[in-house]
């Protein structure tokens, strides 16, 4: 576990990826795609019917957000990340289309985990609840896809040193899982 | 006021209750209870953890930081739960009363997220938070009080309700209660606030668990039994190790709240509604 953050930046090479673990804290630039429940199960259908994404995804990294409508002057309100075992069910088409990372906060359910190693790809968790925070590091943000769908559009973020930690790595690793024992 | 067949009424313009209501829901976006402030800063003197303390730094920080930029601290700005007081000798005019406080919902929610859809299978968003769940309350008195919460659902989505046989006793709800923190684990933003709601029917229970997480951090349930079961599932938890946005420490829940009632000789319904760690609930007096 590397406490000091390492910068990563966007589309996620397999060489990126395997060099981060479980644990790990990372500062993400470059963009990003939103994509929450309803985003997801359109992009899904769309693939599945043969047609083509409205996003690149090989390397991509989803952020599982819906943020809140910008202020004046802002790019994006406050934009946390949402639960994202909830994506779980349309997680396994995007692997195969090559998504290197996703974004969110809390569990992913074992098929996912294992799929994270068999494509190479990480999940990352921000801190839920911090979402004016986490806006500071969105430098720009415009709705890219599925602009009917309100918060829950596509939007293509630029993001500074987006602060994450490693959840699951490409070996397994699952920082939920290291238990917590008092020193 | 007006004497009516010897009571004294009282007139509230249903405009009024739309003005305050707006007022109420777009500060309580914003500016976090005190309460809560308190207990956070204190959790953050408890936690152990180094990255579980970091975390509540964080909140600390993007609490602060709602507070004076007048943001939502978080865009799940959620659903409005209203719980409105109406004193007997409080007659409203002007309107309909419950058209007036979807447009105060309509109002405030217009800077924030949208985040209802219309039927929870077509799900076609409403496009203005509308409508809020409101629960009505008919008291002795002038006095409208509004309280709301703007609930957000990672943490309702974690929440659970059973229907237990008496037999399963203090022990039996106990577990429940622990069980179900640790299974909704980092997913529903720990540390939580946990609303336990004890005794009367499938419909009320989850209700009584909600009136729960109404209640101020750092107040205890008045009836000694209870707040003993408080402070043993508070204790119960954060032994679970969770910690903040489950990364691991000390400190998995701010509180734990009880609210109990009667119910049949045939149950003991528990209803555990959780809180995410930051409770955006606010309250007026008209």
């Amino acid at each position: 576990m590397t406490m000091t953050p390492r910068p990563l930046r966007t589309p996620l090479t397999d060489e990126d990826v395997a060099n981060v673990r479980a644990g790990d804290m990372v500062l993400i630039s470059g963009t990003l795609y939103t994509a929450r429940d309803a985003a997801h199960q359109r992009l899904v259908a769309a693939l599945a019917e043969g047609h083509p994404p409205p996003i690149p995804l090989a390397g991509q990294v989803i952020y599982y957000v819906g943020p809140a409508p910008a202020p004046p002057g802002r790019p994006i309100g406050p934009a946390g990340p949402t639960t994202s075992g909830r994506m779980d069910p349309y997680t396994i088409p995007l692997l195969e289309r090559g998504v290197k990372g996703f974004i969110g906060k809390g569990h992913r359910s074992p098929p996912i985990k294992a799929a994270f190693v068999r494509y190479r790809a990480v999940y990352f968790a921000t801190v839920g609840g911090a979402a004016l925070l986490l806006a500071d590091h969105i430098v720009e943000a415009r709705v890219v896809a599925y602009e009917d769908l309100g918060p829950e559009a596509i939007h293509e973020l630029v993001v500074r040193d987006f602060p994450a930690i490693v959840v699951n790595d490409i070996y397994g690793g699952d920082a939920y899982e290291s238990p917590f024992t008092t020193p | 006021m007006a004497e009516t067949s010897g009571h004294v009424e009282r007139t509230i313009s249903v405009d009024f209750v739309r003005r305050k209501l707006t007022a109420l829901l777009s500060q309580a976006a914003w500016q976090l209870p005190e309460d809560y402030l308190a207990a956070l800063r204190q959790a953050h003197e408890q936690e152990i953890a180094p990255l579980g303390q970091e975390i509540i730094r964080l909140l600390l920080v993007n609490a602060d930081r709602a507070q004076a930029e007048r943001l939502p601290s978080c865009q799940d700005t959620g659903m409005a739960i209203l719980f409105i007081e109406v004193g007997q000798e409080v007659r409203f005019v002007g309107g309909d009363v419950n058209t007036a406080i979807e447009e105060a919902v309509r109002q405030a929610y217009r800077p924030l997220r949208k985040s209802v859809v219309a039927d929870p299978l077509l799900r076609q968003n409403t496009g203005d938070n509308t409508p809020p769940i409101v629960h009505y309350a008919i008291v002795p008195g002038h006095h409208v009080r509004l309280r709301v919460m703007l609930k957000g659902f990672g943490a309702e989505l974690m929440s659970r309700l059973a229907m237990f046989p008496p037999s399963v006793g203090v022990e039996g709800v106990k577990r429940f209660v622990v069980e179900t923190v640790k299974e909704a684990g980092p997913n529903a933003c720990p540390p939580v606030i946990v609303g336990v709601g004890l005794g009367g029917s499938f419909d009320t229970v989850a209700l009584l668990a909600k009136r729960a997480l109404m209640r101020p951090l750092g107040t205890s349930n008045p009836t000694p039994h209870l707040a003993a079961l408080e402070q043993e599932l508070l204790e119960d938890i954060n032994a679970l190790g969770i910690g903040p946005q489950g990364f691991g420490g000390t400190v998995t829940a701010l509180g734990v709240h009880v609210v109990a009632a009667p119910t049949h000789i045939a149950a003991l319904p528990v209803a555990v509604n959780l809180n995410c760690s930051a409770p955006r609930r606010a309250e007026v007096l008209l």
